[in-house]
């Protein structure tokens, strides 16, 4: 049973065509691959609500959220950049996971107590983004969504500015959150090889249409795909 | 000394500016001196116009701000309806317009005989709504500083990430949580710089006070400098006031200094509300079409007016007459001499402020010398115009300098416009470039010709063309120098209006709008293009 079904999803800008049709069973982890222009960050979009599909149907866990307002869809999300409110501290950033209007319950509050040690921000809560790094300010918005309690994150491509270093230990983040609370995730990436380190499914997607979904390692290794060879020659030669 | 030489242009206009301003300031000081400032202190009339003064600025601010505040939102979640480009552009229009004509729209439409009244008389109400007196003033006030004010706050929207609404969206917040978490933060941060502007704008304001004002129960402090130097010949008491507007002045100024900042106005069609959560509420589009369409009515009916006046005033007549077109002419030489004038000072301090950024890193010289040039805007024209008034009645100058005198204080008084349009491309061309431009060896005129001027030209051009057209309509300093045969085209409209012209002044005033607007749009033709 698929707790992700995405069927015959379609999206015209101009003469460019999105038009996917995706499952994906709860708990797992898909990459999504592809040169800019592919249209993975318009998926993503499409999924969370914040895009009006011009045809086809989401299904989270058998319910159809085409019609939902995005604060109503079962599901949370990571941009690039700006996930944090500049002029809010940390601790307060991740209570909006909680509540919009920052009214904390006790439980509430124990919730986001979990979340920051979850995340190893609790030395830091008071701060606010300005004065913190990076790979914390992911981090945040990272506990944030774990506040928000939906069973499905997307993350569009959230730690491109990181360091190598700081990405790996990230993705590594999200992969013990991602057993620990049974998330199923899908992470947009420039660089499959090290997406392809947590996720279970690979998806190579080109000119808004999918080109390849499979195992990662038999993606990676065994392209069968012209465009996804070139591709991968491509991100492994920068 | 290659510093010195970087920054010459720069210090000779601060050291220009400190000889016009200083110097009319010392000499006001000195004429002063016979008059008690205690005395002149308790003496009832002059509180009364101190308190009447900054009352009235108060008022007009609150209002201007707190209207601008509801519609701008309304602006900003209605991102995308047929006109709204139109409607921002036409917003512009109040800035460029000469004051004195905006005053006959307006009294057009709420004076005794205005449209207003004409429609309350529909209902049985007889002439119930005054234009004269602090409603007046207040009336003029918000018709001038709420577009202002709608376009300085726009860009505090657009400022805001789009994936900030997103977030936002994905969070269910309401309308409510959505102004206090996304859109207050943002907002707050420009308000205070805001609000000491238009403060300033109407703590000066001199012509619609002394055309609406009706009587001395409604006299600002720039106006009593008007009487005392045109009807009472008092120079002392002038002075004293001058000074006394200069201070109040300053205290405001510097009080809010740390809000002083270079603010730009921006079309504000970057925003986008495509992902705001709140735009379908059927309660929400009500009300944001209510607020707009009022806003839109209460700036564009004075506007209409102006015109539909004109159209059926004695056209011929008007413009055959000779002094029509040397007050035109004498107005266009101001203007000329105006954007001359301020164009030199503004380039020459912002390129040394670039130099100072650039090879010394000095970022407090920098800001400084930027400070210095926008904080023209705190001194009152009046002011200058005074102390250039005494300087004309002292050599006997006041009929020959007239033009002169009038295009300087102008100058200086449109410099922050140029500064804060030129200033922001300028200086980041330099930091963008810098390197770039030094490895290929541009420098001097060439890095001007080929980088500099085609990132600046149309900023340039828009703050040469407004302030051309401000020096144009400019009825304050004008005024004060108001002499025979030294007519300016404003001035002679005021003459119009107060001798009950008023068909003659309808054709006046649209002939001056057009004068202005062509002039702007002249500006920014040669310029821009």
């Amino acid at each position: 049973m698929s707790f992700l079904r995405i069927k015959n999803l379609c999206l015209t800008f101009g003469d460019w065509t999105l038009d996917v049709s995706i499952e994906l069973a709860a708990g797992r982890c898909l990459g999504i691959i592809g040169p800019s222009g592919a249209g993975k960050s318009t998926l993503l979009s499409l999924i969370a609500g914040f895009e009006t599909p011009y045809s086809g149907d989401i299904f989270i866990d058998a319910h159809p959220i085409n019609d939902l307002e995005p604060s109503h869809r079962p599901l949370t999300f990571m941009f690039q950049e700006n996930n944090l409110f500049n002029h809010l501290t940390l601790y307060e950033n991740i209570a909006l996971g909680c509540h919009p209007g920052l009214k904390l319950s006790q439980i509430d509050r124990r919730q986001i107590e979990i979340a920051l040690s979850a995340t190893e921000l609790s030395s830091i809560a008071a701060r606010k983004p300005s004065d913190v790094s990076g790979g914390e300010r992911q981090r945040a918005a990272l506990a944030r969504c774990l506040c928000q309690k939906q069973p499905l994150l997307l993350l569009d491509e959230p730690f491109t500015s990181l360091d190598p270093r700081l990405r790996s230990q990230m993705h590594q983040l999200v992969n013990a959150l991602r057993k620990q609370h049974g998330l199923t995730v899908l992470v947009v990436s420039h660089m499959p090889h090290e997406v392809a380190h947590i996720a279970d499914e690979l998806l190579f997607m080109q000119d808004g249409k999918i080109k390849e979904h499979g195992n990662p390692d038999q993606l990676l290794e065994n392209p069968t795909h012209p465009q996804l060879i070139n591709y991968l020659e491509f991100t492994s030669s920068r | 000394m290659r510093v010195l030489s970087g920054i010459w242009s720069g210090i000779a206009v601060v050291v220009f500016l400190l000889i016009v301003i200083g110097g009319s300031i010392t000499l006001t000081a000195m004429t002063s001196t016979s008059v008690s400032l205690s005395s002149a202190l308790a003496d009832p009339y002059l509180i009364g116009v101190i308190r009447f003064t900054i009352g009235q600025a108060v008022l007009s601010t609150v209002i201007s701000v707190s209207l601008a505040l509801i519609v701008t939102r309304a602006l900003a979640r209605r991102s995308k309806f047929p006109g709204r480009g139109l409607l921002i552009s036409l917003m512009g229009l109040p800035v460029v317009m000469p004051v004195i004509v905006a005053i006959f729209g307006i009294t057009a439409v709420f004076g005794k005989s205005g449209l207003l009244n004409q429609l309350l008389s529909l209902f049985g109400v007889e002439q119930s709504f005054t234009v004269y007196g602090l409603t007046g003033i207040l009336l003029a006030h918000t018709f001038f500083n709420l577009p202002l004010t709608i376009r300085l706050l726009l860009p505090a929207w657009e400022s805001i990430p789009r994936e900030n609404w997103r977030l936002a969206s994905m969070l269910g917040m309401s309308s409510r949580q959505l102004f206090r978490l996304l859109e207050w933060p943002s907002i707050s941060d420009r308000l205070p710089g805001i609000c000491l502007i238009v403060f300033l704008l109407c703590f000066t304001s001199f012509a619609v006070v002394l055309t609406l004002g009706g009587g001395p129960s409604a006299t600002t402090i720039e106006v009593a400098i008007y009487q005392a130097l045109r009807y009472d010949f008092e120079l002392s008491q002038a002075a004293l006031l001058a000074l006394l507007q200069l201070s109040l002045c300053t205290v405001a100024a510097l009080g809010l200094l740390k809000w002083f900042r270079v603010f730009a106005a921006t079309s504000g069609r970057k925003v986008d509300a495509r992902d705001r959560p709140d735009i379908h509420s059927t309660t929400g589009k009500a009300i944001d079409v209510f607020c707009i369409g009022i806003c839109a009515i209460f700036l564009l009916l004075p506007i209409a007016m102006i015109f539909y006046s004109g159209i059926r005033g004695p056209i011929y007549k008007v413009i055959s007459d000779p002094i029509l077109w040397l007050a035109s002419a004498r107005s266009l030489i101001i203007a000329i001499l105006a954007t001359v004038i301020s164009m030199l000072l503004a380039m020459g301090l912002i390129k040394s402020v670039r130099f100072l950024r650039e090879k010394t890193k000095q970022q407090k010289g920098a800001e400084l010398a930027l400070t210095i040039g926008s904080m023209t805007v705190a001194i009152p024209p009046m002011v200058i115009g005074t102390g250039f008034f005494l300087i004309a009645l002292r050599t006997h100058t006041l009929t020959h300098a007239t033009l002169i005198m009038i295009a300087l204080v102008n100058a200086v008084m449109v410099l922050p416009y140029l500064l804060r349009s030129i200033s922001p491309p300028y200086i980041q061309a330099g930091e963008q470039y810098y390197k770039l431009c030094r490895h290929l060896g541009l420098s001097g005129l060439q890095r001007f010709r080929l980088i500099d001027w085609p990132i600046i030209r149309k900023p340039t051009a828009f703050a040469v063309g407004l302030g051309g057209a401000l020096s144009f309509g400019d009825m304050g300093v004008a005024a004060l120098f108001d002499t025979d045969g030294q007519v300016t085209l404003p001035v002679m409209l005021y003459h119009q209006l107060g001798a009950y012209q008023f068909n003659e002044a309808s054709v006046t005033a649209v002939f001056l709008l057009l004068l202005c607007v062509s002039f702007f749009w002249a500006i920014n033709q040669i310029i821009g293009r």
